[in-house]
């Protein structure tokens, strides 16, 4: 008897299956961004492939590089009642968008007294690792995290890819998408159509008794490498991969730590301020006194992401990094 | 310039009514505020009525409009409900966001009144929005973003102006040039000639009218609504006027040449419209006293309204910062 073989999908495939299949489904939802449209490439990864060449140009549209323009557009198109996704290429590009996205995007739905609602997607690339060096590779989830009325999605598989997509898209209000570049290409197993992985749940990426690990997107890859180290030293984390980061789920990462009794965070947005903080925090205050060892942040350092390759490598929290934490944490040395 | 088009008498009319107003409520507002009713900034638009009351006698209440801190008269001259708004701006639980918006964040969609923002230029890139809705659905609904001749030195006027060229959006672009962007003189802070220059930059039509000229006005805002309803794209339209009462009322003005201000003040478009319509005969002396003891008579009641109507409960402050998810 033949084993069958999961089906098998990249990250960047299932993002393209979930837009696809959101855009048949509901003809409001309409995407917006550089290049998206196929005479442009659909998209500088190919996110957006074949999107406009069945659903049309004008479902699927490129822009000029504007980012105030497309949020703004995003915006305005959900006032009267469309799903857009705006791609902004980069994370790092955002910030040219920081006035259409915090002060509008975020708030309308408060300030009008809840008239009116803004349920765009903002899907946005990021991280090191290809030598793009500092404006082309932040991490800033915590910037968007610290906005009241804004979500932040982060997945680091491809059925969360799909399924918080969709979740994202049928949210009523506006949700930041951040994929990790450096994983958008490598095969796990395929999300199944219509899937929605809920926006706010995290899962348990592995179980584990010693150390609770909270992490998100790429760095879960980096956290479950560094298992086998860590079991080596006779250590079991239990790590959890956070999916939502805004609003993020309390009550796993409590019943964890409540377990474990130690915690440690993981990400790849510098440290100080950072979503490491704000966890580390909540726990401290749930678990003050009855935490067995300190909590601690493995993040990348407070400086720019550099380009040369060693400094760049350097940079960024490796599976030694978080396994020599964790086993420190619970072994006191 | 000859005008394209001409507003019959019955406009003339609604546009004088629409005036009376907002003259009449700007005038209310800052005599509550000086009396100490109420307590809240204050963007004073008097000397700027014409624009929008001439304008929107063209628009439905379908159309979409953005507009801006200094916008009040925008949303009456669109629609919005005096009673809405004044308990809106006196933080009320009645008010059109229950007083979680205020004067510089007022919404009311069932009139299109989507978005008022406190950032300037901000009201752009969001009509554009709106306006590739209306393309998306081929509904015939124009956008119409609001904003002042300091706002098309930011960054979104161009993005936005751009974008709605490129994209052909049914968007209009309504300048409201009162010759200060804060206390900074329009020469001092701006480096085209006329804000209706830069259109040739995004290849659009651009045009300068007296917007204290109903006629002009009404022309000018007329022809951009249709160009937008036939598919033909925006136009950017600046409209010369001049804001009475400074940038915040209860600045003291002192970065304006009181001899400028003088003369402004003695153009006011107000009475001389009013002038003009009993001499053309369009209307008599006795109706246009109706329309204005009208807006009196409302305004005292939509006052009143306000000031008795409580605050909302203290959850508001938790609630509409998100949605039920389904």
């Amino acid at each position: 008897m033949s084993e069958q073989k999961p089906a098998q999908a990249t990250i960047l495939q299932s993002l393209n299956q979930a837009f696809a299949d959101a855009m048949e489904e509901d003809e409001k939802v309409v995407m917006l961004g550089e290049d998206v449209a196929d005479p442009e490439g659909g998209g500088v990864t190919g996110a957006t492939k074949g999107l406009s060449t069945r659903f049309g140009e004008h479902r699927c549209r490129s822009t000029p590089i504007t980012e105030q323009a497309i949020v703004g557009a995003a915006i305005g198109a959900s006032l009267a009642g469309y799903k857009p996704i705006a791609e902004i290429m980069l994370m790092n590009f955002t910030t040219v968008a920081m006035d259409m996205i915090f002060n509008h995007a975020a708030k309308l739905r408060y300030m009008s007294g809840g008239q009116t609602n803004v349920p765009i997607v903002i899907r946005t690339m990021t991280g090191a690792g290809f030598g793009t060096a500092g404006q082309h590779s932040d991490f800033l989830e915590a910037w968007f995290a610290h906005a009241a009325g804004l979500k932040v999605v982060a997945p680091s598989t491809a059925e969360d890819a799909y399924g918080l997509m969709r979740a994202a898209i049928d949210d009523p209000d506006p949700v930041i998408f951040v994929e990790n570049m450096p994983i958008y290409w490598t095969p796990m197993p395929a999300p199944k159509k219509g899937h929605r992985t809920p926006i706010g749940k995290a899962r348990i990426a592995a179980p584990g008794d010693d150390i609770t690990i909270v992490t998100y997107s790429g760095m879960t890859h980096r956290t479950l490498g560094a298992l086998e180290a860590m079991k080596a030293a006779g250590v079991s984390a239990e790590v959890i991969d956070l999916r939502s980061i805004q609003p993020w789920d309390q009550e796993a990462v409590f019943n964890s730590v409540e377990k474990t009794g130690r915690c440690m965070t993981v990400h790849e947005a510098v440290k100080p301020f950072g979503v490491g903080a704000e966890i580390a925090a909540t726990v401290a205050e749930r678990f003050h006194g009855k935490l067995k060892a300190p909590i601690e942040r493995v993040a990348s350092p407070f400086a720019p992401v550099p380009f040369a390759k060693p400094l760049e490598t350097a940079f960024v929290p490796d599976s030694q990094r978080i396994a020599e934490t964790a086993i420190r944490l619970v072994k006191g040395k | 310039m000859k005008n394209t088009f001409t507003p019959d008498g019955p406009t003339q009319i609604e546009i004088f009514r629409r005036m009376a107003l907002l003259k009449g409520n700007d005038e209310r507002s800052r005599k509550v505020v000086t009396a100490g009713r109420l307590v809240m900034p204050y963007y004073s638009y008097r000397g700027q009525e014409v624009i929008p009351a001439a304008s929107f006698v063209s628009l439905t209440d379908q159309d979409y409009l953005c507009t801006i801190y200094r916008g009040i008269h925008d949303m009456l001259a669109k629609g919005l409900p005096l009673k809405d708004l004044w308990a809106e701006i006196a933080g009320r639980e009645p008010g059109t966001c229950k007083g979680k918006g205020g004067p510089m964040h007022l919404t009311y969609p069932k009139r299109g009144v989507m978005v008022t923002t406190g950032v300037v230029g901000s009201s752009m890139p969001i009509a554009n929005g709106l306006a590739w809705a209306s393309q998306l659905s081929k509904d015939g609904r124009v956008a119409v973003a609001t904003f002042g001749d300091g706002a098309s030195n930011i960054g979104a006027f161009h993005e936005s102006l751009n974008l709605a060229s490129v994209w052909k959006l049914p968007t209009i672009f309504l300048c409201q040039n009162n010759g200060y962007g804060e206390h900074t003189k329009y020469e001092k802070a701006t480096s085209a000639k006329q804000v209706a220059d830069r259109a040739i930059g995004y290849n659009m039509p651009g045009v300068r009218v007296n917007g204290n000229d109903p006629f002009e006005m009404y022309s000018a805002f007329r022809e951009a609504v249709e160009r937008a309803r036939a598919g033909e794209g925006p136009t950017l339209i600046e409209a010369m006027t001049f804001r009475f009462n400074g940038h915040v009322f209860g600045d003291n003005d002192a970065y304006m040449d009181p001899a400028e201000k003088k003369a402004a003040m003695e153009a006011d478009p107000y009475p001389a419209f009013r002038k003009k319509l009993v001499e053309s005969g369009v209307a008599t002396e006795a109706q246009l006293a109706e329309i204005e003891a009208k807006v009196e008579a409302d305004l005292d009641e939509a006052v009143n309204f306000a000031l008795e109507a409580p605050f909302a409960d203290l959850k508001e402050v938790m609630t509409d910062v998100y949605g039920d998810v389904a």
